[in-house]
């Protein structure tokens, strides 16, 4: 890498190390994430504290945010089935966005690790894709769980001929969610991070701005995505789309 | 890193970005096209036109992220070094 300016550095792929056993954790990823978590548990402990019939302040705000996650889940999922979900979609969607704007908003470049630099969680892969196995993992047991064994009728449903293609559906899903949100954060990070080595001052505002918009928006994506998967395994392909639509 | 790897990854790179950009810029292009011409003919909906538009903007954009990550890959963690 390059360190023209002590004051910022473009670092990709080096990572704080921590064994366990025989697995290589990326320390810096846990860290950005567990303050992340603590977060969203704290605002939802402090908006659920002292619940009023009339909301104000900070309940007022995470009912808005419920609303909001709660509308997605049923456009996606239909009126009928979303309840359940929303906890799930709820979780993506939250932790997310909050993991992108923290990495946007907070200045964690300012506290030095030994090796590797505090992000977004979401700009490691391993994050991204272990959201995205897990999203995989939920469709999969909404559908089993919703129809049975005529669930994997989805493979051969409009001709048998096409399922090697549903099958590759099934990891061609994963792969883009997880790259998707990967590349977005990665690029938004290093867009800001090459501006601020060029000039550091006030030029790299309009970028970063436009970073937290792309940010929110992928949350967004990933989390209609997801509900979209889910709706769609619970409905199946041939007789989908009376819910909604 | 053996130059003729090095020449190759950064020549391949900048093409996997360029290129990858190409396509999504034309349907990106056409997409906002249509939304202008929806909202021109339907003024109330622009609310609606433009959350749709926005979130398949985003899908679009994410073709040329998988280049992006391609171009990333072969810069930071080349296989072949």
């Amino acid at each position: 890498m390059f360190y023209p300016l002590t004051l910022a550095k473009l670092e990709v792929g080096q990572h704080l190390y921590w064994q366990i056993g025989n697995l290589k954790l990326h320390g810096q990823v846990f860290l950005t994430s567990w303050f992340v978590i603590g977060l969203l548990v704290l605002v939802s402990f402090l908006a659920s504290r002292n619940i009023q019939r009339i909301p104000s302040g900070i309940q007022n705000v995470m009912e808005y945010a419920l609303e909001f996650i709660r509308d997605l889940a049923k456009n996606q999922i239909g009126e009928k089935e979303y309840r359940p979900w929303i906890p799930f979609v709820g979780t993506l969607f939250l932790f997310i966005f909050v993991s992108n704007w923290s990495g946007a908003l907070v200045p964690w470049k300012l506290i030095h690790l030994p090796a590797g630099e505090l992000a977004a969680p979401t700009n490691d892969i391993n994050t991204t894709v272990a959201l995205a196995l897990l999203t995989s993992l939920a469709y999969f047991y909404a559908g089993f769980s919703k129809r049975g064994l005529s669930y994997f009728a989805k493979y051969i449903e409009p001709t048998p001929i096409l399922l090697p293609i549903n099958i590759l559906e099934d990891f061609t899903k994963p792969l883009s969610l997880s790259f998707r949100l990967f590349g977005n954060i990665l690029a938004d990070e290093l867009v800001v991070a090459v501006l601020v080595l060029l000039v550091p001052l006030f030029v790299p505002l309009p970028v970063m701005i436009l970073g937290l918009f792309t940010s929110a928006i992928q949350a967004l994506i990933f989390a209609t995505l997801a509900a979209a998967y889910i709706g769609e395994a619970i409905e199946g392909h041939g007789h989908g789309g009376e819910e909604h639509e | 890193m053996d130059p003729i790897v090095a020449g190759a990854s950064v020549l391949a790179a900048a093409l996997a970005v360029g290129l990858a950009a190409i396509g999504p810029g034309i349907g990106q292009g056409n997409a906002a096209g249509q939304a202008v011409e929806g909202i021109a003919r339907q003024p109330e909906a622009e609310g609606k036109i433009r959350g749709t538009l926005l979130l398949s903007l985003a899908f679009m954009e994410a073709l040329t992220i998988y280049g992006l990550v391609v171009a990333l890959v072969l810069l930071f963690a080349n296989p072949f070094s």
